[in-house]
């Protein structure tokens, strides 16, 4: 059980020190492939939780699509690859830290003064279950979502298209 | 295992996210500080779920409609950067300012 705690503490290390450098570093890319870091540990952190779908769909869908269409966007953007010192806004930086530090601060005085408390990790599959609750209990939810999914599918496509045939030539 | 160690990183995630949006200023590395949010809120519900032992495990059913939501939110925040980036040849967000007066 010890050894099994000091592994969800370098989980629990790794999260913060990965999140920092998606935030800090001066690199495009490398705050992608940190990203990609900061959700691998926690889709194991998921796994040990006994939340093995969502650490799966996690992965599938962050890490197998969101990222790449993120290193789509840098390479479509022409963001300068490599060390860019243009990257932070530096004005902004003492009142970011100053707003975050205090939005953390406030989170872990409530959630440390409200929960406590052990897990105790049961062993075992919940996917079954997960999938007979989601496709009874939560079938609307279920079907909205997927409606939500098809409005930003056309919705991606009529913003990102250049679409001739809606501008009117005579009027601009 | 103890709750609080890993509710206070996904406090720290969230607060950094909030860190990345007021200091980036590429629009693209803004909505990859807003997928650090979404993952710490993950992660709360997850430790939440497991902690109250749920037999309707609401937390993991949140937790995937969350990450469906961000796949969207993703797809369409990438094409609104990319019609900016066409119109106005930059991607900074300092240099939006249409809609200033």
């Amino acid at each position: 059980m010890e050894i099994f705690e000091i592994v969800i503490y370098f989980i629990l290390l790794g999260l913060i020190s990965t999140a920092i450098r998606v935030v800090t570093t001066s690199n495009v890319i490398h705050a992608a492939i940190s990203l990609v870091f900061t959700l691998a540990l926690s889709a194991i952190l998921f796994l040990i939780l006994s939340a093995e779908f969502v650490a799966l769909v996690l992965v599938l869908v962050y890490i197998g699509a969101v990222i790449v269409l993120f290193l789509f966007g840098i390479m479509i953007t022409r963001a300068p690859l490599g060390k860019n010192a243009e990257l932070d806004n530096d004005k902004n930086k003492k009142m970011g830290a100053a707003i975050s530090g205090s939005i953390f601060l406030l989170f872990s005085y409530i959630l440390i003064n409200n929960f406590d408390g052990e897990v105790n990790i049961a062993s075992g599959s919940s996917t079954e279950l997960l999938g007979e609750i989601l496709l009874t209990r939560f079938i609307f939810p279920f079907e909205l979502v997927s409606f939500v999914l098809l409005a930003a599918l056309i919705g991606g496509i009529t913003l990102a298209r250049k679409d001739e045939a809606l501008i009117d030539k005579d009027q601009v | 295992m103890i709750v609080q160690p890993v509710l206070v990183v996904a406090a720290a995630l969230f607060s950094l996210g909030i860190y990345g949006i007021l200091v980036r200023r590429n629009a693209v590395m803004v909505l990859l500080s807003i997928e650090l949010i979404l993952n710490a809120v993950n992660i709360n519900f997850i430790m939440f779920d497991t902690m109250l032992a749920d037999t309707m495990m609401q937390g993991q059913i949140f937790t995937i409609f969350i990450i469906t939501i961000a796949a969207a939110e993703v797809g369409i925040g990438l094409a609104i950067v990319l019609m900016l980036f066409r119109n106005r040849q930059t991607a900074n967000i300092n240099e939006f300012d249409l809609m200033k007066w």
